[in-house]
């Protein structure tokens, strides 16, 4: 991995969907800036973070890089909220039998510009490893998913699955996903699924033939679709939490 | 309680809209269940739909009152509220949503626009479990997502524990009866007799088949035929249909 203490644009294959004012006026310094993780062997760490800065920041980059140790398993659990560019981005490097967990959602209006950018990187047999991110947008905002899957060649028996899915509440908000499979090894099962559509029609008037308000339908039917991504989180309490606080964008603005 | 009177409604299909209801009249009073059967693409669903303001189908002619209130003016979930309940005849699904989550709020939605106190969590449960009962369906079924993995008989049922639970003034009833065996369809008959036999209630059931009307005893049956209402009788008129069929009775 080359690391240039230049700034990336949007014609870099990873920043093509990211917002071009902010990365023209960053810093190359906090751009460029990875945090990392160990987890040692057998061990789980896990990050939960609802990212949702205001309209007076011009935005955020959060870069990962994590290396789970043989049997060990790392699970990021991230809601983006806030705008007006907001990326987070995840390296794993997996050792046997390790596993990745990631569950992240999109939530946004106005011109915002969300985005999950991960590379995982199956470097040894039997690691598995398991995303799903869901991006809810109305208003000119854009949710993206940029997931790379590296399996290496002797990463047998490598499992890696995928899944994105986008509603878009309004004409004018928009998605990107660009899913990018690199198989080296020959005994693996890798699945990925995209999909970008609105909210069911059919489920909003049935929830309104039985009274619910349309605003509230609307709240139900977001939170089953983005529950999907926090399906992972093992504590109830949390993952309801987790939910709840999401969702309270969607409320704020709706 | 429910007057439809001279109402058209077109639907939007792909090359413009489509005329389906040509000047429908009807009365229902409290009291009272009507049966309406007709020949497929009669207009008996449009019927439905349109007086549960589906989006899509167009009102272009006449009014319906419901309760003294202009009905075509209230939104969907308005008409919930005044009182009105819609069985699909094709329930929809709803995943990630509870059964009981989507009862939940669909009761203490009505109960709010009616300016009553929202039901506690143990007594909305208490009421729930009432109604599964009555229809004998399982209470685990409500604690699952709304109508996924359902079959066609235990979808039905669910309808009718729903009519229970948000005990309507009025229900529209469309081919509840479709897709049930038939001791599904007893359960469901007696279900619909409990919850809505009332003097203060009314009940429009949309059937093909004679045999709910067996155990749901319609005070009046109505042929639809074109988008309007051509023949009207009483029960009997629907196993005179069952023995001899549409054209041969209409034609009488």
């Amino acid at each position: 991995m080359s690391e240039v203490a230049t700034l990336p644009t949007t014609r870099d294959e990873d920043w093509r969907y990211a917002d071009r004012d902010y990365l023209a006026a960053a810093n190359p310094d906090a751009i460029n800036h990875w945090r990392t993780l160990d987890v040692p062997a057998g061990e789980t760490r896990r990050e939960v973070q609802i990212h949702s800065s205001g309209e007076t920041t011009p935005g955020m980059v959060d870069r990962l890089r994590v290396h789970v140790g043989a049997g060990g398993r790392f699970e990021a659990f991230v809601t983006i909220a806030g705008g007006k560019y907001q990326r987070v981005e995840i390296e794993v490097t997996l050792e046997e039998g390790a596993h990745f967990e990631f569950g992240g959602v999109t939530l946004g209006g106005d011109d915002k510009v969300q985005e999950f950018v991960t590379r995982t990187i199956h470097a040894h047999p039997n690691a598995t490893s398991n995303q799903v991110v869901r991006a809810v947008q109305w208003g000119h905002s854009t949710g993206n998913f940029l997931g790379r899957i590296e399996v290496a060649r002797d990463a047998q028996k490598t499992n890696a699955a995928q899944n994105f899915r986008a509603i878009l509440l309004e004409k004018g908000a928009s998605a990107n996903t660009k899913p990018e499979l690199e198989i080296f090894a020959d005994d693996v099962l890798c699945a990925h699924g995209a999909a970008i559509g609105q909210l069911d029609e059919m489920a909003r008037y049935y929830m309104a033939s039985r009274g619910i308000a349309p605003h509230v339908a609307k709240k139900l039917l977001v939170q089953a679709f983005i529950g999907d991504a926090f399906v992972a989180v093992e504590d109830d309490q949390a993952r309801d939490r987790m939910l709840e606080e999401t969702l309270a964008f969607l409320e704020d603005t709706l | 309680m429910l007057k439809i009177e001279n109402l058209s409604a077109e639907i939007t299909v792909a090359d413009g809209a489509k005329p389906i209801l040509k000047g429908l009249s009807l009365e229902v009073n409290a009291g009272e269940i009507h049966a309406i059967m007709g020949p497929n693409g009669a207009g008996k669903s449009t019927l439905a739909y349109v007086l549960g303001g589906r989006p899509g189908y167009e009102v272009t002619g006449g009014s319906v009152t419901f309760n003294g209130q202009d009905l075509l003016e209230m939104e969907p979930h308005e008409r919930a509220a005044a009182g009105m309940f819609l069985g699909f005849q094709y329930p929809v699904e709803i995943p990630g949503v509870s059964n009981v989550q989507f009862l939940r709020e669909a009761l203490n939605s009505q109960r709010k626009a009616r300016g009553e106190e929202p039901l506690s969590g143990g007594d909305f449960l208490k009421l729930a479990r009432e109604k599964a009962a009555l229809l004998k369906l399982d209470m685990e079924m409500l604690k699952r997502h709304v109508n996924v993995g359902f079959s066609g008989g235990e979808k039905k049922r669910n309808e009718m524990v729903q009519m229970g639970i948000l005990d309507p003034a009025f229900a529209i009833l469309d081919e509840t009866d479709s897709g049930l065996d038939i001791d599904a369809l007893r359960i469901v008959g007696d279900g619909i007799n409990a919850i809505m036999r009332d003097p203060a209630k009314g009940v429009l059931l949309i059937t093909h088949y004679q045999r709910l009307l067996d155990y749901v005893q319609p005070d009046f049956v109505h042929i639809l035929s074109d988008g309007a209402i051509v023949k009207t009788g009483s029960a009997d008129l629907a196993k005179q249909l069952e023995a001899e069929g549409y054209d041969e009775v209409m034609a009488a």
